[in-house]
């Protein structure tokens, strides 16, 4: 009885213990979301949320049902498996309504350095080129023309 | 590239693990080493080293409360860390650390302050008046129970703390070198040897603090230094320096001897971008010359004056020494590319969030901490109250 008494403070100690690990799981209760662990590591109506985004991309099938000429230029060229809206950007707005939004204009100079800058990163069979010493300063559609870049491939004029 | 030699990868060409990362290690290390320092008193029996045990502790807690912060600063989103506590994932290392720091901040290191000062905090609750009364009665829990069975169980109980702190200091550590050593893309870091070469040196760097600390305070307070208790903490120093070096050369050895694809590229980058920390500040000026100092003090017969020099010499180029080998091991492999063929620079931000003012603002903080802990605890032998009776009950 007297150890019991003697070792009191532990079992204050021990309670103040208990009462912190008590508020904390009360406070994960509230924390943790709860559709957590649903699926996997993760909050499972995160799912739903994303799903419910705006869809900004249209994607290269609806931007062929209308620009079917510049399918028929990319088919057989170098950029055949590129997508429009990876150059052109995110266009679901324009696809939805053609009318009133129309796409900027995109800068060639700018744009196609994006991936063709040389890199020594990069694959040695990717082409790439130093933009400074290739072109001079001009765009690079002033003789590429980017929905079927190589230049053989251009028919004469 | 400024600053960019050779080739790099272009996601390596910025380091992410800045100063802050440095410091992580270096503050956890400290409170491992003084925490395993106070454990020879009591676990392992060493009385010369006893006026220093309840510093070495209030240092380890000094350290622990602020080993973290390096990490909040340096994430982008420092509030979602505590999500790691809600929802830990076990496959995740950093998240397993949260529960071995909560551990042994809460378990170990706060539990054996508790139980060791107990009959200091009773006896000040009721000398002392004010809002110091108040935070001293909330410390006693309500408890004024200091009878001679209640400081004998307060002894047993800090006793099993103590035994079960020590693999917990370790683990600690441990896992800090476990981080590294086990990132295995990375052969400056990816080595089994790590977490153990991470322990020993944490055990220098906090043997070297708690001494430092100790000369100071009792210099600063106009008291004589017990000089039977520093030669004994500086010959542990002196033993385990010699242990943590041999470790980090059987590393070396074993890289050399190994050679394996990354040895060239490693070994031109410690022969250039790294020679001033690596070879000159770890290696020689933070290792070699500590040891040989710390050793002519075993060998050579030398005054109370000059051993309490030499000893603050040691101390602090130790310290220099261990935060330089966390420097080596954390810029370190973040200088060279995977491509083996490319090196990239540090710049340090001087007055940024993970800048240099930041971690000199983190460095010091401890110290003040340690300041507040002593004036609320005094850790000074004569008010060191538990009885020898009871001490000796106990064991």
């Amino acid at each position: 009885m007297n150890a019991f008494r003697d070792a009191g403070h532990l079992f204050r100690l021990a309670g103040v213990f208990a009462a912190g690990v008590l508020l904390f799981l009360v406070l994960r209760s509230f924390l943790v979301p709860k559709s957590f662990g649903e699926y996997g590591h993760y909050r499972g109506n995160a799912l739903a949320e994303i799903a419910a985004r705006p869809v900004n991309f249209a994607g290269h099938e609806t931007c062929e049902t209308c620009h079917a000429d510049v399918l028929e230029k990319k088919r057989d060229g170098k950029h055949a498996h590129v997508n429009c809206e990876a150059c052109h950007g995110p266009l679901a707005k324009h696809a939805d309504d053609p009318s009133s939004v129309t796409p900027a204009k995109l800068d060639a100079a700018v744009l196609c350095v994006r991936c063709h800058e040389a890199n020594a990163a990069k694959p040695k069979s990717f082409p790439q080129v130093v933009s400074a010493d290739h072109s001079n300063g001009l765009p690079c559609d002033t003789c590429h023309q980017p929905h079927s870049p190589a230049i053989a491939a251009e028919p004469a004029k | 590239m400024q600053g960019v030699e050779g080739f790099m990868y272009p996601n390596e060409v910025e380091l992410q693990w800045s100063v802050l990362i440095v410091l992580y290690p270096f503050l956890t290390g400290l409170v491992a080493g003084a925490f395993i320092l106070a454990s020879l008193e009591r676990v392992f029996n060493v009385e010369a080293v006893k006026p220093t045990y309840r510093l070495a502790l209030l240092t380890a807690l000094a350290f622990l409360l602020i080993a973290p912060l390096p990490l909040q600063l340096h994430l982008g989103h420092p509030e979602r860390s505590f999500e790691m506590y809600l929802t830990p994932h076990t496959t995740s290392a950093m998240a397993m650390f949260g529960f071995v720091y909560l551990w042994y901040l809460m378990a170990v290191l706060v539990l054996e302050i508790w139980l060791d000062y107990r009959r200091d905090i009773v006896l000040l609750s009721q000398s002392t008046t004010g809002v110091t009364r108040l935070i001293y009665r909330a410390m006693t829990l309500g408890s004024s129970n200091i009878s001679e069975r209640a400081l004998h169980i307060d002894e047993r109980a800090g006793w099993l703390i103590t035994v079960i702190g020590i693999p917990s200091a370790f683990l600690l550590h441990g896992y800090v070198g476990f981080i590294f050593g086990s990132i295995k893309a990375n052969p400056w870091w990816s080595s089994p040897l790590m977490p153990v070469v991470f322990i020993f040196s944490a055990m220098v760097s906090g043997i070297a603090t708690v001494m430092l600390v100790y000369m100071f305070l009792t210099w600063s307070r106009k008291q004589t230094i017990d000089m039977r208790c520093v030669d004994t903490v500086a010959r542990y120093l002196f033993y385990i320096f010699i242990i943590d070096f041999t470790l980090e050369m059987l590393d070396l050895i074993h890289r050399i001897y190994e050679s394996d694809e990354s040895f060239r590229s490693l070994d031109f980058m410690v022969h250039t971008k790294l020679y001033v920390s690596h070879i000159v500040v770890q290696i020689f000026l933070g290792t070699v010359t500590p040891i040989l100092l710390l050793g002519a003090t075993q060998v050579l017969n030398l005054t109370d004056r000059a051993r309490k020099r030499i000893y603050g010499l040691a101390g602090c180029l130790t310290l220099i020494g261990i935060f330089a080998m966390r420097w080596n091991v954390v810029i370190g492999g973040q200088l060279f590319s995977k491509s083996f063929l490319g090196y990239t620079t540090y710049k340090m931000g001087l007055v940024t969030r993970e800048g240099l003012l930041t971690a000199i603002v983190l460095t010091v903080l401890p110290l003040v901490i340690l300041w507040v802990l002593v004036k609320l605890l005094p850790p000074w032998p004569e008010r060191h109250t538990r009885p020898d009776s009871v001490i000796a009950h106990a064991r």
